[in-house]
């Protein structure tokens, strides 16, 4: 059976000294799921120029692509995604009762190989914006 | 046994779906970076070719099932998120219906893209 574990407000971000890895993923993961819903509200804003005509979407998707600072943050979006999606699957096994035992191991885990995916995107993601 | 350190409450609908949806999104994501970022590149993205993905109906569909699911799992995370600050009383209900309303016209608005890619 299991207990229910009242911990109060805990978002008082002002002892952050005190967070531990499970606290820190908590965070990590809400604040690449605040970033995910901004970006998925621009995303649909961007695209919503195929509604205006076929040259107005490949003029705006090409010349945002030009930009080096588009660039940039689109290799920051892909960090946010990664660690939300192997933070995420560590949740969803954490909620299965599965590895609650070393679940401040598996955060580790997901940072570095979110580390590791993005170092070795980053060629990909930055072709031709030199 | 061990003890649950959720936020959510459990046995809600709202609970559950939170989590079917991050087993789809988990898969699509992936599909939906490694499709778009690593097989086609982003600065060759081209109307056209956006078309020629979104006519196929298994794509469209699963692009759809993306968006609506994203939607809500990204609007209820943030709802969530709200709750766990504080958030309560009329302003827990004034949040939740604006973000409902701006959920749905973000999936309304993401169809009607899917669409004109279509021609529909």
């Amino acid at each position: 059976m299991s207990q229910s574990y009242d911990r109060g407000l805990i978002e008082d971000f002002g002892r952050w000294r005190e967070f531990t890895a499970g606290m820190w993923a908590w965070i990590f993961h809400k604040f690449t799921g605040w970033v995910l819903i901004g970006y998925l509200f621009t995303h649909i804003a961007v695209l919503s120029t195929a509604t205006g005509g076929a040259s107005l979407y490949t003029n705006t998707l090409q010349g945002l692509e030009a930009l080096l600072v588009v660039r940039i943050l689109e290799v920051g979006l892909l960090a946010v995604a990664v660690f939300h999606i192997l933070n995420g699957v560590r949740l969803l096994f954490v909620d299965l009762g599965i590895g609650l035992e070393s679940q401040d191991k598996s955060f580790y885990v997901s940072l570095v190989l979110t580390g590791a995916i993005v170092v070795a995107s980053v060629p990909t993601f930055l072709q031709g914006a030199f | 046994m061990a003890e649950r350190y959720s936020s959510f409450e459990r046995s809600t609908l709202a609970w559950f779906l939170q989590r079917v949806t991050a087993g789809f999104l988990v898969v699509v994501l992936a599909f939906h970076f490694f499709l778009l970022h690593f097989l086609n590149h982003p600065s060759e993205i081209t109307f056209v070719g956006s078309s020629a993905r979104m006519d196929q109906w298994g794509y469209l569909v699963t692009m759809v099932l993306f968006l609506a699911t994203a939607t809500f799992h990204g609007v209820n995370g943030v709802y969530n998120a709200l709750v766990n600050q504080g958030l309560d009383g009329t302003q827990k209900q004034v949040v939740k219906w604006v973000l409902v309303v701006a959920g749905l016209a973000l999936v309304v608005q993401g169809v009607r893209v899917a669409l004109a890619f279509t021609g529909v």
